[in-house]
């Protein structure tokens, strides 16, 4: 335990670098996974722009690459990490690849809360001369909004926790904390005060994505 | 000239599966709908009404054959240039389609919005149209706070807001109840009326078009087997299909089984007698028989009142010494229609 208050530095450190990593995996991975699921659902047949090669494309590839594990993913994508980042570790570095596995992921999400959205709404625009885009942008997401930020809270507690195994591969956070301090040094109350901050970190994260999505959906 | 025009339009569906045939939903139709008029469309589910009004709008392009709306010709028309055409062309739902996360108002101004209005000249518009279907109380709730009705009437504001020329409702009151559903059919009237908007109704419900329609189109299997006035219709249907859904509203003729049980309980002859507007008044019909000496009663029908105009079959069982009988129903026969059923 007094080995845990030796750490603190450390630790609190950790915390500040999941943080960072999870705000920007969220920023990035969230935006370019909210463009593919929009792609996905306005390509899909019927859709505002249906589009097969476009559809079955993007589907194809976000297929591919969504099974893959995480941790093998890592190295998969290191290489392209350094040619983009300058890196292929350190939080930067992983920021991009989990910003990549996080889009398409975040993809399906958003693709499939858009599909709840009601067909007779969307013609009840079309009905009044309003364009694919602006019914995307006026209709579509505003009417999903709801589900879509509970969605996001699923992602957001998703991303901390491949944060963690980030850890394992060159990265900071917690889960290198609990992994070098932790697990390699027999220090127990080290890895278990990197699992309550996490259980901490989600439960408000849940909590705050519960009630703004309350708040929107008033329904 | 005809507000909206169809000429020979056909619509189909690629099949379900590859060896199957197309699915057509609506048939070689030919339909004009003048400036004024509330154009009624019926027919059972399935029969193609609902792809029929989509082509008005061209939500669904046609397959082939030609349709226009205000002269100008939708079917070869770009999507950027049919926008422009829709926002003249106003649409309410059976399911009112309201956008759930926008407050009445917010609704009402969408088209507005997308029609390029103002700030000042939408909120001037929007307040309008909400005093117009009386829910300026409601311009601040969401859809989900109000009753069936009211989402109507809010879907009514909304597709009128832009000031379109024709109204297009989709079986608009057949979720609402009874009583709902005639307030609506009485802002429908209102609409019509007082803003001059040609309306075409789409419904299943014979009374729906009894209240509200000038003319009407039977559809069944795609096909628009029978239009035209809906006194015309209503008094005189022509064939089956049209006659079912007339008898669901009018009671005239009476059926083979009803028949029989009529013969069992009444003596006499069994006759029809067949009122149309501006034939001989029941009155003099009536009279007729009773100085003939004729014993009748009244044993089946009614008087029906359409547009003004008054219609129906009366059936009687006349009881009295047969040449007499015959003798009155001769005399009555050169002034209506007297059918002798049983």
């Amino acid at each position: 335990m007094d080995r845990l208050f030796e750490l603190g530095p450390e630790f609190w450190t950790a915390a500040g670098e999941t943080l960072y990593m999870v705000a920007f995996t969220l920023l990035i991975g969230g935006a370019m996974g909210l463009v593919l699921g929009i792609v996905l659902y306005a390509t899909r047949a019927g859709g505002l722009l249906a589009s097969r090669v476009v559809f079955t494309v993007l589907n194809v590839v976000i297929n591919f690459f969504r099974p893959i594990p995480f941790i093998i993913f890592i190295a998969v994508a290191q290489p392209f990490a350094r040619l983009v980042i300058g890196t292929g570790i350190g939080n930067d570095a992983l920021i991009f690849t989990l910003s990549i596995a996080s889009s398409f992921a975040i993809a399906r999400i958003v693709e499939q809360n858009l599909v709840t959205v009601s067909p007779g709404v969307v013609e009840a625009a079309k009905a009044m001369g309003a364009g694919p885009f602006r019914i995307l942008r006026t209709v579509v997401i505003p009417e999903a909004l709801g589900p879509l930020i509970l969605g996001y809270t699923f992602v957001l507690v998703a991303i901390v926790d491949m944060t963690a195994v980030a850890g394992y591969i060159g990265g900071g956070g917690l889960g290198n904390f609990a992994l070098v301090y932790g697990y390699r040094q027999f220090e127990p109350a080290a890895t278990w005060a990197a699992v309550l901050l996490i259980i901490l970190l989600v439960q408000v994260v849940q909590f705050l994505g519960n009630w703004l999505a309350r708040k929107v959906m008033r329904r | 000239m005809a507000l909206v025009s169809l000429t020979d339009v056909t619509k189909s569906y690629p099949p379900a599966d590859r060896s199957g045939a197309p699915v057509v939903a609506v048939d070689a139709v030919s339909l004009d709908i003048e400036p004024g008029d509330v154009y009624g469309i019926i027919g059972y589910s399935g029969a193609g009404k609902s792809t029929l009004v989509r082509l008005i709008n061209a939500l669904e392009p046609a397959t082939s054959g030609s349709i226009t709306f205000d002269g100008r010709e939708l079917t070869a028309m770009p999507e950027r240039e049919l926008r422009g055409v829709r926002l003249g062309i106003g649409m309410i739902f059976q399911q009112f389609n309201l956008f759930t996360s926008k407050t009445v108002w917010k609704n009402v101004a969408y088209p507005l919005t997308v029609a390029g209005w103002t700030k000042s000249e939408i909120r001037l518009r929007v307040d309008e149209m909400l005093e117009f279907v009386g829910l300026t109380d409601k311009a601040n709730s969401y859809p989900e706070q109000l009753s069936g009705g009211q989402k109507q009437r809010v879907g009514i504001a909304r597709a009128l807001a832009t000031s379109p020329r024709l109204l297009l409702a989709d079986e608009a009151t057949s979720a609402l109840d009874p009583e709902t559903t005639q307030e609506v059919l009485a802002l429908l009237k209102r609409v019509n009326r007082e803003f001059g908007v040609t309306i075409v109704v789409i419904t299943h419900e014979m009374d729906v078009i009894q209240s509200i329609a000038t003319k009407v189109a039977v559809m069944d299997g795609g096909r628009v087997i029978e239009n035209g006035d809906v006194f015309d219709v209503f008094s005189d249907p022509q064939n089956a299909s049209s006659q079912r859904f007339v008898s669901t509203v009018v009671k005239g003729v009476p059926s083979p089984a009803e028949l029989a049980v009529l013969r069992e309980r009444h003596e006499g002859r069994i006759v029809t007698l067949s009122f149309r507007d501006g034939d001989a008044s029941q009155a003099s019909v009536f009279v007729d028989l009773a100085t003939a000496g004729i014993e009748f009663e009244l044993v089946y029908g009614g008087i029906n009142d359409i547009q003004g105009r008054a219609f129906g079959h009366l059936t009687l069982a006349v009881r009295g010494e047969g040449a007499a009988i015959d003798a009155a129903l001769a005399k009555i026969g050169e002034r209506i229609d007297v059918t002798e059923v049983a």
